[in-house]
């Protein structure tokens, strides 16, 4: 996945010369929290934040009036990280988590094309996940080796039930196992949960510790 | 004018999936039956359903999928043209005059919703309705339309009201929170399994509400094996706080009776007490806040022989203000019905006791969920809810 399809393309901006309550103003009316600053060539010179402005004045709130008179050009961020449409999705997390940021103007050509905000990374992986979508979830724990995942998908392919999402990662506990988690579009999966038992696979099952049901 | 009407029609047994199929409206059957025998149920408290119409189901539902249903049901198109759908599914199979069975349960909804709000009865239940899964376009979790959603939207365009839709099936009402969801008029409060495991996954407490209607959505997912008392708590404070910030003209609940113990598609740990208590609050609320409009219908549950009958019956005896029944069951409805039942009938309006091992970690759950509580409420307390006050 790249960064044009989950970026933000219609974007609220502001000029070097607007001022610093106009910024206030634009944030609290669209409920955003960044405005990448353009020029009139439509080229990014700067960024203002929520958090900056509440670092450099403490109060959001309590600006007073000739603070707030100020001109964005003096008070926004310069020095800035940006990423382009083609990067890939999983390469811009690493930089929103190395650079302990919150939201990044994507820069195409020399002009601003659009912005990723960290919500919008957490919505994409809530998409990965298939969370978004009517569905049950079920969790195996699997051994690490070669074409367990197709014994697997083989039970829900014969019943035709629509698999969301896959997600496969190490087995805390155990080395040489790993949990495969399947998001399937599905109210009653008791008859697949059934033949994946029949089957041998350990399906974890929301299970408490001394809890059979 | 009488307390309670109940919306009944045979018909409404043609929503039927397969012989093995979870979803079984035989559930209509064993309640009436019961409630009949307990003599609380008289044939002059029942009005028939009726078929709603192709514009009053376009209220919830887009044209073009309420005619893929249609065709579907007339056995002219595939599985493969309507997988995308959601029918044709093993959730949601195609069955002969599918679009006629489900017009009937929206249309018994919309009975309920015409007795109240015309003034025949205070109170109106279809147990054939409650399908919170339905999405405007597309099936889901065994729902083909929406009656839940079309009778708000029905609520809201023909007779102006804001309602209150409270939903405590053990599944997320999803459809209909979806669909009102920019709605600052429709409020929508579901209780249910958190969507960990369990389908359909939504329902989180951070689903609010969006634009306009943001602060009108509730959401309290409980974990797997809540007992009755987290479960009973989180529903009284969370009834009572979204009555007195939202104001409802009407309330509107959901009953779905798969919270139990026993019911196989769930982990929770109802016993009958919650069913006892459920009715009973939104009974009093009904009468505090919207002047006793009261519109209640069914949902999952899948225990249909030692749960859905007895859980149900409760809320129609609270409507009637009868006292909610206890001790044994009638002997006669015992008889007729333990032949076909596959399981053992209970004796008795309550469950055995104990009906389950204790929980081991009883304490952490209930915890839990408080916290949860705390958590869903939280706007009603903060600034945006003395924005709208």
């Amino acid at each position: 996945m790249i960064v044009e399809e989950i970026m933000k393309t219609n974007l609220k901006t502001l000029s070097p010369r607007d001022t610093v309550k106009e910024a206030l103003e634009l944030m609290k009316e669209k409920h955003i929290r960044h405005i990448p600053i353009i020029d009139e060539n439509r080229k990014l010179v700067g960024l203002v934040t929520s958090s900056t402005l509440k670092n450099k004045w403490n109060a959001f709130s309590n600006t007073s009036s000739s603070e707030s008179e100020k001109i964005i050009e003096d008070v926004m961020i310069k020095d800035l990280i940006t990423a382009h449409p083609l990067d890939f999705v999983e390469e811009i997390a690493i930089t929103f988590y190395e650079m302990k940021i919150s939201c990044l103007p994507i820069v195409s050509g020399g002009q601003l094309v659009g912005l990723v905000t960290a919500s919008d990374l957490l919505y994409t992986y809530i998409e990965l996940t298939g969370a978004n979508k009517p569905s049950s979830k079920i969790d195996i724990r699997i051994e690490d080796k070669p074409g367990i995942l197709s014994d697997i998908l083989v039970i829900f392919k014969n019943h035709h039930a629509n698999v969301l999402s896959v997600l496969l990662f190490p087995d805390s506990k155990e080395e040489n196992y790993k949990i495969v988690t399947i998001r399937v579009q599905i109210l009653n999966p008791l008859s697949i949960i059934e033949e994946l038992k029949k089957a041998k696979f350990n399906v974890l099952w929301p299970n408490l510790p001394g809890i059979t049901k | 004018m009488k307390d309670a009407l109940f919306v009944y029609s045979p018909e409404q047994l043609g929503y039927k999936f397969s012989e093995s199929h979870p979803f079984n409206h035989k559930r209509l059957i064993l309640t009436m039956d019961l409630l009949k025998k307990i003599h609380a149920l008289q044939d002059d408290h029942i009005i028939p359903a009726r078929m709603a119409t192709d514009e009053e189901i376009a209220l919830a539902h887009d044209r073009k999928y309420i005619e893929i249903v249609k065709q579907a049901g007339k056995g002219l198109l595939t599985p493969q043209q309507t997988v995308s759908y959601g029918i044709g599914t093993e959730d949601t199979p195609i069955f002969t005059n599918m679009h006629e069975a489900s017009s009937l349960l929206v249309g018994g909804t919309l009975q309920a919703v015409d007795a109240v709000m015309q003034g025949k009865s205070r109170h109106a239940l279809n147990l054939g309705g409650g399908l919170h899964h339905g999405f405007y376009g597309r099936a889901s979790g065994f729902c083909i339309y929406n009656d839940s959603s079309v009778a708000i939207h029905y609520l809201r365009k023909k007779y102006d009201v804001r309602v209150l839709y409270v939903d405590t099936d053990a599944h997320h009402g999803d459809g209909v929170q979806w669909a009102f969801y920019d709605d600052p008029n429709v409020c929508t409060l579901s209780i249910h399994e958190t969507g960990r495991y369990l389908f359909p996954g939504t329902g989180n407490v951070t689903e609010r509400g969006s634009g306009e209607g943001y602060g009108t959505s509730f959401n309290f997912p409980i974990d797997a094996f809540t007992e009755d008392e987290s479960f009973l708590m989180i529903y009284e404070k969370a009834m009572r706080e979204i009555f007195e910030y939202f104001k409802p003209d009407v309330v509107f609940t959901q009953n779905g009776a798969d919270a139990h113990y026993l019911d196989p598609l769930t982990h929770l740990y109802g016993t009958m007490r919650i069913y006892r208590e459920i009715p009973k609050l939104a009974h009093k609320l009904a009468h505090e806040y919207c002047d006793g409009r009261w519109i209640a219908v069914g949902g999952g549950g899948y225990d249909i022989w030692r749960v859905v009958p007895r859980a149900w019956s409760y809320i129609w005896t609270e409507m009637n203000d009868l006292p909610a029944p206890t001790g044994p069951l009638p002997k006669d409805w015992l008889e007729q019905w333990q032949t076909e039942s596959p399981v053992s009938l209970f004796q008795n309006w309550e469950d055995p006791i104990p009906l389950y091992e204790p929980i081991p970690r009883k304490l952490e759950i209930e915890e839990k969920n408080a916290q949860m509580l705390q958590k869903a409420l939280i706007i009603l307390h903060g600034e945006i809810g003395k924005n709208k006050k």
